[in-house]
């Protein structure tokens, strides 16, 4: 029984993620074009996405090393870049907090953008769920993203320089990051935590090591908290 | 050119620092209960982290060297409008996609 249900978790996590694939896969491929670009073989560029595993960070740690930016530096700004991990690590822990060790460090290995969105969204929607159901439901949503995310790293490492910068990949990650955050907006809290960490972040551009996207978030966050406070105090009072 | 030492080093450093950063609270909390103040601000964490992330892109991008573009903008525009409207995921991304490819096309 618990295992048809962890069963059929799995298989609804791998169709509510199956969207991602069109964009891990000129993601995936975009990073191996532009290691190659700057001089990483194929083996580099493996290891890069497959121990970091983390679009953005890999991104921008790509882009300091190839300035000659100090490797501390380098570390520092790639790590504040993934800064929203350890958040989205702390959002996951309500739900499969339960689940045993080896479960949960599997996880947070294959915790990534697309994982965390798919996953929070569906545990938020359905409180009944198991642990165990959580659990393989999440590994169903990375079972579309983490092999193509290898896969096509290492198709674009091959096929190296030849993407003509035309094709605006470049822009496949904001596309996507939008069209996961709009079915999100299920309150006006969402909404305003939104709208104030977008504002803060175009704010605090400037603030070195990649910090504003943390100080946007968090900004973004307490306005939400606080936004959903008021409601339920206002709905408290009618 | 990138040195082959500094490159291991920020690969195998920046592979463990993440992991850790995954883990520090599935890992380390595990079922221990968390206060409410803290997970009223948890539920808004991918609302605004990923909009944060994303919102410099659009307006100052990377491939046009900082300079606002239109067809980033719209297809911006685009991708959040569909997704808000039909809350399809994928429709959202191929309408922003074609926006982007349509008006790079005519403006280019």
């Amino acid at each position: 029984m618990t295992s048809t249900t962890r069963k059929s978790a799995y298989r609804q996590g791998i169709i509510d993620a199956a969207p991602f694939i069109l964009v891990i896969i000129p993601f995936a491929t975009l990073f191996g074009v532009l290691a190659t670009e700057a001089g990483l073989n194929v083996f580099e560029t493996m290891a890069f996405s497959i121990v970091v595993i983390a679009g953005a960070a890999q991104f921008t740690a790509l882009q300091l090393m190839q300035e000659n930016v100090p490797t501390v530096i380098v570390l520092i700004s790639a790590l504040a870049v993934n800064l929203r991990m350890a958040m989205y690590s702390a959002s996951l822990t309500p739900y499969i907090g339960a689940a045993p060790l080896w479960q949960r460090a599997l996880c947070a290995y294959l915790t990534v953008d697309q994982s965390y969105v798919v996953g929070v969204s569906k545990f938020e929607r359905e409180p009944a769920m198991t642990v165990p159901e959580r659990v393989g439901y999440f590994l169903g949503a990375v079972t579309p993203i983490v092999p193509l995310w290898y896969g096509f790293t290492l198709i674009g490492a091959l096929i190296g320089a030849q993407v003509p910068d035309s094709w605006a990949l470049d822009f496949a990650i904001p596309i996507t990051f939008l069209a996961m955050i709009a079915p999100m907006f299920r309150t006006a809290a969402h909404v305003v935590a939104a709208l104030v960490a977008v504002v803060v972040a175009l704010l605090a551009a400037g603030v070195p090591y990649s910090l504003g996207l943390i100080i946007a978030g968090i900004a973004g966050m307490m306005a939400g908290a606080q936004t959903e406070l008021w409601m339920s105090h206002r709905e408290g009072k009618a | 050119m990138i040195e082959t030492s500094a490159l291991w080093t920020v690969i195998i450093l920046l592979g463990v620092g993440s992991f850790c950063l995954r883990f520090v609270f599935t890992g380390l909390v595990g079922d221990r209960a968390m206060p409410d103040w803290l997970l009223r601000h948890l539920r808004y964490t991918a609302v605004a982290i990923l909009p944060a992330l994303v919102a410099p892109q659009v307006v100052w991008p990377a491939a046009t060297d900082g300079v606002f573009d239109i067809p980033r903008a719209a297809a911006a525009a685009v991708a959040l409008a569909v997704g808000l409207v039909t809350k399809n995921v994928l429709m959202a991304v191929l309408s922003g996609a074609a926006t982007l490819y349509g008006l790079l096309y005519l403006l280019g």
